[in-house]
């Protein structure tokens, strides 16, 4: 029996896990797919928003504003790249112009430092590239660039860390209500729990539902995005918004932490909620759009796109509340809920306090986690010094980001564990370059196969049937 | 009849014109080479491949072979299926004779690597 | 510390191995060759279809037969060489940052660099096909990789976008592991690849070549299951209602070679922007004195053997360059640019800077028949040649004499095509 039981392992299960890693409680975070940080979390925009763009008084506006201020610590701690750029919301009108003075003021009241208006030659000044109509814009400096499912991976791994236990490829397909709590059940097998935290993102209204809360359901909303090669990182140096329609913050222009060139999303409504294919016409739709903003993007260093599903709860502001006793539902975490995300963690806490939970800190608790990216950022000397304790670091794998067998060995031995080539990929960046794993999938398939000790043919792109051989050649048998 | 082909020999990949009366070859033109000329009627009579493939090694490794003759066309699936019943272990010199006479068309498998 | 070489070949696969040689028949015997694969031969170890070496050794060898003739030379010549090495760093001044196993992190300071990278596959993002992205997907050399080199078998039911030369071999090796291959598409009206894989890659096993056909949506959550195939107008554009559903479970993409050009870029070597690869003179020096290009990271080749002719030149040269330290002799300098006419798609070197004989590749930009190329200067032909039929996928050459050069008085030729398009 846990005492907290958190389903979905997005970026807000991934926060409230290690927010709650810090007292003396026994905690499991469970998820459907075979790896953390599959849905939303995957695919987004990466940013750590200001709070300037939530209605006033809304949790949205309050958990943004404060969530966006922790980040940058928990970044550090927890070994996650976060460049604070800052952000422009650009206009070409007197309309435009309107709604941006809207912001600035909605900025103010939520609470966000430094916001400022610019006119035309201010804006040139700070971001050359940007289209010669612009006429005014919103500059919020407080904004930054993260990259989400790194934080997600890296806040369960510290809070595995910790003591918490993750459960994979766990689909809850009924919850018990009990004398002394509730059974999560999924096809093969349960666990019990005191608590709940349903964060199941897209599917948190299904999980509310088995708790008998039919009080909101959550509708996919896709975003699809265009990635540019690296050369093209420096088009801009902040992230570049125009301005608001009724349908969200529009498509932005953003660098990556990468240092690439991220274009989108589209605002597209649909029924499925595991349809993340990309479209035709959400390709030409951003590719429309983003000339307006910025000069001269060549299109033709795009490397990859791909598309993520937003969680709308319909409210127009988070859903967070109790949805039986001592079940908390977390839903309806649309944007800013990458941001607002370790708010969030800390607002369910202290809703858990109100029950009359223990919340007793651990005396061991260490907020720190090894970057996933350290190798890269230790000098030549320090990598020696390593190389020679481990040769595997010394032999690349992924030439175009340059990353090494002991890199990819650490991510499948660190929490949580990578099993699967995206995994593996989401922690490294090995397959991301230009070359999209054309070159080391194959040598990857067989570190993962040998450190798993599953054959080559069970190993998958993304967990499920998602299988990258079929077995060998020569008709296979023979092997 | 009038048949038109395109030369495997080498990577120019000429287009030649066979013309062919009660099934014999009367003129062939727009090879470039002795060897375009024979691949021609060949090609008429009795179609020529030579295979590449791989055998296992016995330890899981993959050794690439070739028949040092072409096979004729149809017998290709034969061949391969003789090929993939082999079993090879190492060391191996390039061009060590794999299968002899494979499937009786006279050319061998032989290896086109070196491996140990 | 640095360690200091005279000459060091960034790659040692086909370009860097007969440049080494080149070099050391040169003179040259402090060579340095720098591999990240685990063997010499690059990518030739995958390939192990023949059609290699006809011109070069007047015989059809595997591509492991073909790396094997030079490799013997380097292990005779005792020409050094360290494997499963990555250039992390490279600099216009010719300071190389590696790493191995052996040897950990380490520089060299070389006095001349040949640039010997290879190229590599465009990948599906680059194409921007929508849909899915379920496993499945591979670039044919992935698949060649795993079928030739690990012996695995990516699926059974194939469909093929693109019918470059690999894709085409790759369509013929799958048929013969058991592999149902459905279809070949390519956007273009004309194949990619060469007539003769065209025909005992695809016509032997009745597998249908799709011309002006693409994927335009791929299906599948898991593993691919199946992908939408269009046919397209002549701006490539699919058009609506010719759409056909093909269920397969793995897509093959031969969609285009990209030189390998991040070192060269990292050194700030002017590339050129229709091959991707280096701007060179006709002894392969790119646009940095004593660092020199060659083989597929210069431009595309369809042939090896074209590959190991050009980097013997690159080999030659760096000798030169590393005998006259750094000095090209002055009474032979000359300053000509070649330019692109009509029906040329573009030609390497693309400058000419000495009196020295100097081969010209080109390709063209469509198929022609009855076509006379020729390199002008003004209205003044300084050389020309006659083919009856040239093709995109086939590369060709002018020969230009010292002659010929010495005759060129201004800055600029021209290379035209004359010719009945197709």
């Amino acid at each position: 029996m846990y005492d907290i039981v958190i389903i979905g392992a997005g970026i807000v299960g991934a926060m409230t896990a290690r927010e709650l890693s810090k007292y003396l409680l026994s905690v499991c975070i469970l998820d459907k797919e075979s790896d953390v940080a599959m849905g939303a979390t995957k695919a987004n925009s990466a940013i750590i928003h200001a709070g300037y763009d939530p209605k006033e008084g809304t949790l949205k506006a309050r958990l943004n504003v404060l969530g966006s201020e922790m980040m940058p610590q928990i970044a550090e701690e927890l070994g996650v790249r976060y460049i604070n750029n800052g952000s422009l919301v650009i206009g070409f009108n007197d309309e435009d112009a309107e709604k941006i003075k809207t912001l600035y003021r909605r900025g103010i009241a939520n609470g966000v430092k430094k916001l400022a208006l610019l006119d035309k030659d201010e804006l040139l000044n700070l971001e050359s590239n940007i289209s010669k109509n612009a006429v005014c814009a919103l500059y919020a400096p407080t904004s930054g660039i993260t990259c989400p499912y790194e934080l997600a991976i890296a806040a369960i791994g510290n809070a595995m860390d910790n003591g918490v236990d993750l459960k994979l490829n766990f689909k809850v397909e009924e919850i018990k209500k009990n004398e002394d709590g509730y059974e999560v059940i999924s096809s093969f097998e349960s666990v019990k729990a005191k608590y709940i935290i349903n964060a199941a993102g897209l599917f948190a209204d299904d999980i509310a539902k088995m708790a008998g809360d039919t009080s909101f359901s959550i509708h996919p909303r896709k975003g699809e995005y265009l990635l540019l090669d690296k050369e093209c990182g420096s088009l801009v140096s902040h992230t570049i918004f125009g301005t608001p329609t009724e349908k969200g913050k529009g498509i932005l222009i953003t660098p990556t932490v990468d240092g690439n060139l991220l274009l989108g999303p589209t605002s597209v409504d649909i029924t499925d909620k595991t349809d993340t294919s990309t479209t035709f016409d959400g390709i030409e739709t951003i590719l429309s759009q983003v000339n307006k903003y910025v000069n001269s993007i060549p299109f033709n260093r795009v490397i990859t796109s791909f598309s993520g599903l937003r969680a709308v709860g319909g409210t127009g502001d988070f859903i967070i509340k109790f949805s039986n006793d001592n079940f908390i539902s977390v839903a309806g975490i649309e944007s800013p809920g990458l941001s607002a995300a370790p708010a969030i963690a800390r607002y369910v806490a202290g809703m858990l306090k109100e029950t009359g939970i223990r919340l007793e800190k651990k005396k061991k608790f260490n907020p720190y986690r090894k970057s996933m990216h350290f190798f890269k950022n230790l000098s030549d000397e320090e990598k020696n010094r390593l190389i020679r304790e481990n040769r595997k670091y010394a032999r690349i794998v992924c030439r175009c980001e340059m990353v090494s067998e002991g890199e990819i060995i650490d991510a499948i031995r660190s929490n949580p564990k990578a099993t699967n080539l995206d995994a593996v990929k989401r922690r490294t960046r090995s397959g991301m370059g230009r070359c999209q794993g054309g070159f080391c999938s194959p040598y990857i398939l067989d570190i993962l196969s040998e450190e798993l000790k599953i054959p080559v043919e069970h190993i998958t792109k993304s967990g499920g049937a998602s299988n990258i051989i079929i077995g060998r050649t020569k008709g296979g048998e023979q092997w | 009849m009038i048949k038109n082909l395109t030369c495997i020999i080498c990577p120019i990949g000429c287009n030649i014109e066979v013309e062919i009366k009660k099934g014999e070859i009367v003129s062939i033109k727009g090879y470039s080479c002795k060897r375009g000329e024979e691949y021609a009627k060949s090609e008429c009579k009795n179609p020529l491949r030579t295979i590449t493939t791989t055998v296992f090694t016995i330890d899981g490794k993959v050794l690439p072979v070739k028949t040092d003759k072409p096979v004729p066309k149809e017998k290709l699936f034969d061949c391969m299926k003789a090929i993939k019943s082999t079993k090879v272990s190492l060391p191996i010199e390039i061009g060590k004779v794999i299968i002899e006479n494979i499937e009786g068309t006279g050319s061998n498998v032989i290896s086109t690597n070196n491996m140990r | 510390m640095v360690k200091s070489t005279d000459l060091v070949i960034i790659g040692g696969g086909p370009a860097g191995m007969s440049a080494a040689i080149s070099a050391y028949n040169n003179g040259i015997r402090d060579i340095l060759i720098l591999e990240r694969a685990e063997t010499l031969g690059g990518i030739l170890q995958q390939c192990i279809h023949n059609g290699f070496g006809i011109h070069k050794f007047n015989e059809e060898l595997t591509g492991p037969e073909y790396s094997w003739r030079y490799e013997k030379q380097i292990l005779e010549l005792k020409i050094p060489y360290k494997l499963n090495t990555m250039v992390t760093e490279f600099t216009r001044d010719k300071i190389i940052t590696a790493v191995n196993e052996q040897d950990g992190i380490f520089k060299i300071k070389a006095k001349a660099v040949i640039l010997a990278t290879g190229c590599r596959e465009r990948p599906r993002g680059a194409l921007n096909i929508p849909g899915t992205r379920p496993s499945g997907i591979f670039t044919a050399g992935t698949a060649q990789k795993y079928i030739n080199i690990k012996g695995y078998m990516p699926g059974k039911s194939v469909v093929i976008l693109g019918s470059g030369d690999i894709g085409l071999i790759m369509a013929r090796r799958m048929t013969l592991e058991g592999a149902e291959v459905k279809a070949v598409c390519e956007i273009m009206p004309y194949p990619g690849g060469r007539a003769r894989n065209v025909e005992q890659c695809l016509n032997d096993f009745n597998i249908p070549l799709k011309l002006s056909h693409t994927v335009v949506e791929i299906h599948g959550k898991h593993r691919l299951t199946g992908v939408t195939i269009a046919k397209v107008d002549e701006n490539k554009k699919p058009v609506p209602g010719t759409e056909e559903y093909i269920s397969c479970d793995t897509l093959l993409l031969s969609v285009g070679l990209i030189p390998e050009n991040e070192l060269a870029k990292s050194a700030g070597i002017e590339l050129d922007s229709v091959t991707g690869g280096a701007v060179v003179d006709q002894n392969r020096q790119t646009s940095v004195k004593g660092i020199f290009a060659c083989g597929n990271a210069l431009h595309v080749h369809d042939l090896v053997d074209y590959v190991s002719e050009e980097a013997e030149i690159a080999g030659k040269s760096a000798a030169d360059y590393i005998k006259n330290n750094g000095m090209s002799p002055g009474s032979f300098a000359r300053n000509i640019i070649i330019k692109t006419g009509g029906g040329i798609r573009y030609t390497v070197p693309r400058k000419i800077t000495s009196i020295t004989d100097a081969k010209i590749y080109f390709r063209t930009s469509g198929i022609y028949r009855n076509a006379k190329i020729s390199i002008k200067e003004g209205e003044r032909v300084v050389a020309s040649i006659k083919k009856k039929r040239v093709v995109p996928a086939e590369m060709e050459m002018i020969k230009l004499t010292g002659d010929n050069i010495r005759e060129i008085k201004g800055g600029i030729v021209t290379f035209e095509l004359e010719g009945l398009h197709d």
